[in-house]
């Protein structure tokens, strides 16, 4: 018809018809073989290094996001996470033999990772590129088909993973939706076979309410208040390094698993305020607004929101340090704030930017009430020498990981599952918890036509009963003593 | 009847006693497991009457599927515990100086298992305090696991919660760590939504249709073997109540009649002329249940199409093992979990039809094949998905505690036994512990060129590398960008 533009609105219509035709080629067996999957990761690898300077630039236009952060924090670690998964990936691939028992011999028993078909990969806008295709290098490696939803508040990285991954990818398997609200709906309504989720606790029950419908298994990789204890009688200087390349080196806070507050006791907390400042000083400089080593504020939404925590009456005159704002760049400097009430806004939300609370206790223990009065945290640090201190900590904190002497770093890890507790999450990822996320464990029990006990059918009697009591218990002997009488 | 302040009352209690700690030591467990093993050894004969009582179970069934299979799987877990508590190590790249890592189990707190007949094993091994609600239609065993059980537990720790659908949905509104769900995938859709309130992570033990797909068996002992395990799978385990029970059979037409035949001579050994008489097959739990099944049977091409059994008895709630060849597949009766004594055989042109006609369908709980043909072994694992799959036999997989139980898709997700209990109720927590002696110093800002180049190599455990730029040896290749 004449003047009419086409409509190129994603709705449940094309949500429906994307997840038949992934289903579809799913079912055709065209993803399970090593090769698809080792080309599948390689094409990933040689996406991300032939456009790298793409990659820097869209993470500048979206954060600003300092290249060494990008290269480092996302390329570096997306990079590995590929090389990990090709390097293990046949070992993961091999069903595992397991041992059988007495009771079902003569028989072999294994266990078969097989992927669970198609899979909606759902990122976030504050690592964009890594919490996009990381959990994508899983669902590949396992064998599935996938759809990306990256986010939109990143909208130039979304649009360039669009782009890319159209390009490098498989499209018949692999496929990016991009959009926003809208445009999520219709994909969760549609049945996917597993749904990884990154992001806040709010959409994440969205996303667990919309799969309980289609008994759809769901990670929830969301965030929290991960706490920081820090000690005295420490490498002090080590230790403020640790805490600022963990608060401002991650996105200038706006990391799930930055350092949120500090506890510290009362004696302490002037000595490690001085070391902080020091350190934040070498790092960022006298005008850390003016720093090009700082990502800015996400958008003006988050700005006013983080704005409010400082400006509340009584958070305001507890500024030790920092506290300046540029609205017009987005931009707010380090800010650190000392004794805030436990009832202001600041401790009471995830604070996801560069603020940091330090929280006195008269004794160090009661850093761990604090802690656990609140909800289970994705993270939590402690900074101390103290054998007995970290021991009881281990022991006496939940949370998803927990770090001592240092911040953020289990992340790089791939041998540590990745994920939540309570409100942080459900399940984990990263090395071959990845392959995990995205496989069903099936057990496959071989048995032989041979050594069939009759005490298993009926017509029942006494004797096949103590035969039977012999045969679970796995005694040799009271297998005998049945036999015999 | 447990009002909803009540309820959140005990759940209060729960929790409280989680705190104290208590439930986390190795001791608390392990006396724990070895109540739940003296329960069952010394209130067998009462376990046996309350099945009997629910479900004319004969006790020989009941041990061998029920109690037999807790006795095993508690004493594995005794035996085990102190290894499955212990943290497990990770593994560090040589460049992680001085530190360590390692992966500890810790519990969830407090837990919710919604079941027929499930005992808190993996729950109470695992450290949490749990609440069990067993199914209201066997309510002889779940009364003697309500009063018999708490004597041999820590009541503080663990309460059985008796009640109707209602109790559960109140149960559902409490705060849980954990819910444990074994049952029907309508419910289960419930027990999920509800578990979003308080981002509760969830294991659902759903049903489906079982297939038994049988191929043309040459040795006539390989048949009759066959045909015995499938009867059992069937009728000897609660009377194809059972989430495992074989639901329907897939056969070659060429060996229909063979398979027959051999089915209604081992019925009769085993089931006798008249086996409402001789008890060896357990009755319908319940009326609602009788009268769906009788509905099932009701369809009047399913009605011509059987060709063994089909004598109900109402009062008793008893129905004969019934046997028919394909019944129509858009019947309730084969687009439905049976979950009673009535076996379809549907018969297709070459055993290898059977995998698209079992595609076709949601995923099973489980999938039974009898074959000695090695490629059809094959191809049946890679091409089919269901929880699991056992060649030439049904239900014992149950027992090897050494595989994961559980469904996929339409059948569940999550899975338990042996250890995959332990690890149902635990949190995998990782742990990093780091020295104040390393660093790596080109971590911080301000960034720099070198600093770029540095992490570089680090980053790729490119050692030799390492060494060189630090010595000032390897030059950077320019990447276009200011850094």
């Amino acid at each position: 018809m004449a003047g009419e533009e086409p409509k190129n609105v994603f709705d449940a219509e094309a949500a429906s018809s994307l997840a038949r035709e992934l289903r579809g080629t799913f079912l055709s067996g065209k993803t399970r073989s090593y090769e698809w999957r080792v080309s599948q990761l390689k094409a990933l690898l040689k996406l991300v290094d032939d456009n790298e300077q793409e990659i820097v630039d869209a993470l500048r236009s979206d954060l600003s996001k300092p290249p060494m952060e990008s290269v480092v924090c996302e390329i570096g670690l997306l990079k590995n996470s590929c090389k990990v998964s090709l390097r293990e990936l046949k070992h993961w691939m091999k069903p595992e033999k397991v041992k059988t028992s007495i009771t079902t011999f003569p028989s072999s028993a294994e266990i078969v990772p097989e992927p669970l078909g198609v899979a909606l990969v759902i990122s976030a806008w504050n690592y964009p590129i890594l919490l996009s295709l990381d959990p994508v290098v899983g669902a590949i490696a396992a064998g599935n088909a996938v759809v990306l939803k990256p986010s939109e508040i990143s909208p130039a990285t979304s649009s360039l993973l669009a782009k890319l991954l159209g390009k490098y990818m498989d499209n018949s398997c692999v496929r990016v939706v991009e959009g926003a609200a809208d445009e999520t709906t219709a994909l969760l309504q549609q049945k996917w076979d597993k749904i990884f989720y990154t992001g806040n606790a709010r959409i994440g029950r969205t996303v667990m309410t919309a799969a309980a419908k289609h008994l759809t298994p769901v990670v929830l990789e969301l965030g929290g208040k991960s706490p920081a204890v820090v000690d005295s009688n420490i490498n002090i200087k080590v230790a403020s390094r640790r805490i600022i390349a963990g608060k401002w080196g991650c996105n200038n806070g706006q990391a799930c698993i930055s350092p949120d507050y500090i506890i510290t006791t009362k004696d302490y907390a002037p000595k490690l305020v001085d070391a902080l400042k020091t350190e934040l000083e070498t790092f960022y400089g006298k005008n850390p607004l003016e720093s090009k080593d700082l990502s800015r504020i996400v958008n003006s939404n988050h700005f006013g929101r983080l704005t409010k925590l400082l400006d509340e009456d009584k958070v305001s005159g507890k500024i030790v340090y920092g506290g300046e704002r540029d609205e017009s760049k987005l931009m707010i400097a380090p800010t650190i704030l000392l004794d805030v009430p436990r009832n202001s806004l600041i401790m009471n939300e995830e604070i996801f930017g560069p603020l940091l609370p330090i929280i006195t206790v008269d004794k160090l223990e009661e850093s761990f009430d604090v802690i656990n009065s609140g909800t289970k945290p994705l993270a939590a640090y402690l900074f101390t020498n103290n054998k007995k201190l970290k021991e009881q900590f281990a022991k006496g904190i939940s949370a998803g990981g927990l770090v001592v002497n240092d911040t953020t770093l289990h992340l790089a890890v791939h041998t540590l599952p990745f994920g939540g507790v309570g409100e942080s999450g459900i399940g984990a990822y990263h090395g071959k918890f990845s392959f995990d996320a995205f496989t069903h464990k099936k057990a496959v029990l071989y048995r032989s036509f041979h050594g069939d006990a009759a005490v298993r059918y009926p017509p029942y009697s006494y004797m096949k009963l103590r035969l039977m009591k012999a045969l679970i218990g796995g005694s040799i002997n009271g297998i005998i003593r049945a036999l015999f009488g | 009847m447990n009002s909803s302040i009540a309820l959140e009352r005990e759940v209060e209690e729960l929790r409280e006693y989680y705190e104290s700690g208590k439930t986390k030591e190795a001791s608390w467990r392990e006396t724990q497991l070895r109540g739940l093993r003296s329960f069952l050894q010394e209130k067998e004969e009462e376990i046996f009457k309350a099945l009997e009582k629910d479900l004319r179970k004969h006790h020989i069934e009941a041990f061998r599927d029920e109690v037999g299979t807790l006795i095993k799987s508690l004493n594995l877990a005794l035996s085990s515990l102190k290894q499955w508590m212990s943290g497990k190590k990770a593994k560090l790249p040589n460049i992680a100086l001085l530190s360590s890592a390692e992966i500890v189990p810790e519990p969830l707190g407090v837990v919710l298992i919604i079941s027929s007949w499930n005992f808190p094993i993996g729950a109470v091994a695992a450290g949490n305090t749990a609440v069990l609600k067993p199914s209201e239609l066997a309510p002889a065993c779940s009364a003697l696991l309500a009063s018999g059980l708490l004597s041999y537990l820590d009541k503080k720790a663990i309460k059985v919660i008796q009640g109707d659908p209602e109790v559960v949905k109140q149960l559902l509104e409490q705060r849980w760590d954990k819910i444990f769900f074994t049952g029907s995938p309508r419910v289960g859709r419930i027990v999920m939504s509800s578990a979003v309130k308080y981002l509760t992570p969830v294991t659902l033990e759903l049903g489906g249709k079982c297939p038994a797909v049988i191929d043309s068996l040459s040795s006539s002992f390989d048949r009759e073997v066959a045909v015995k395990r499938i009867l059992v799978g069937k009728f000897g385990t609660c009377a194809g109540q059972a989430c495992i029970s074989v639901d329907y059979i897939l056969v070659e037409k060429s060996f229909t009649s063979v398979l027959l035949d051999l089915m209604k001579v081992w019925m009769k050994k085993m089931f006798g002329e008249n086996p409402r008489e001789l008890k060896t097959v357990a009755r319908i739990v319940n009326k609602q249940h009788f009268l769906r099944l009788k509905n099932l049977l009701a369809d009047q091409r399913v009605q011509e199409s059987l060709v063994y059994g089909g004598s109900m008895d109402e009062d008793n709630l008893f129905i004969e093992p019934t046997i028919m060849v394909n019944p129509p597949l858009e019947a309730a009766i084969m687009t439905e979990e049976i979950f009673g004594p009535l076996l379809p055989i549907i018969t297709v042109e070459k055993i290898e039809d059977s995998i698209k006609f079992i595609n076709s369908r949601p995923k099973p709980l489980a999938l039974y094949v009898f074959t000695k043909n090695q490629s059809l072994q094959r191809r049946m694992i890679s091409e089919t998905s269901s929880g699991s799959v056992t060649f030439n036999d049904t239900i014992i997989q149950y027992a090897a505690d050494s595989l994961p139980f559980g469904g996929v898709g339409e059948s569940g997700f999550g899975n338990y036994h042996g250890k995959f209990s332990f690890d149902t109720f635990s949190h995998e927590k990782a742990i990093l512990r780091r020295s104040f002696l390393t660093e790596f110093w080109f971590r911080f800002p301000p960034w720099t060129v070198n600093k770029h180049q540095l992490l570089e190599v680090a980053y790729n455990y490119d050692y030799l590398g390492l060494l060189l730029v630090l010595l000032g040896l390897r030059r950077f290749k320019g990447r276009g960008s200011s850094v």
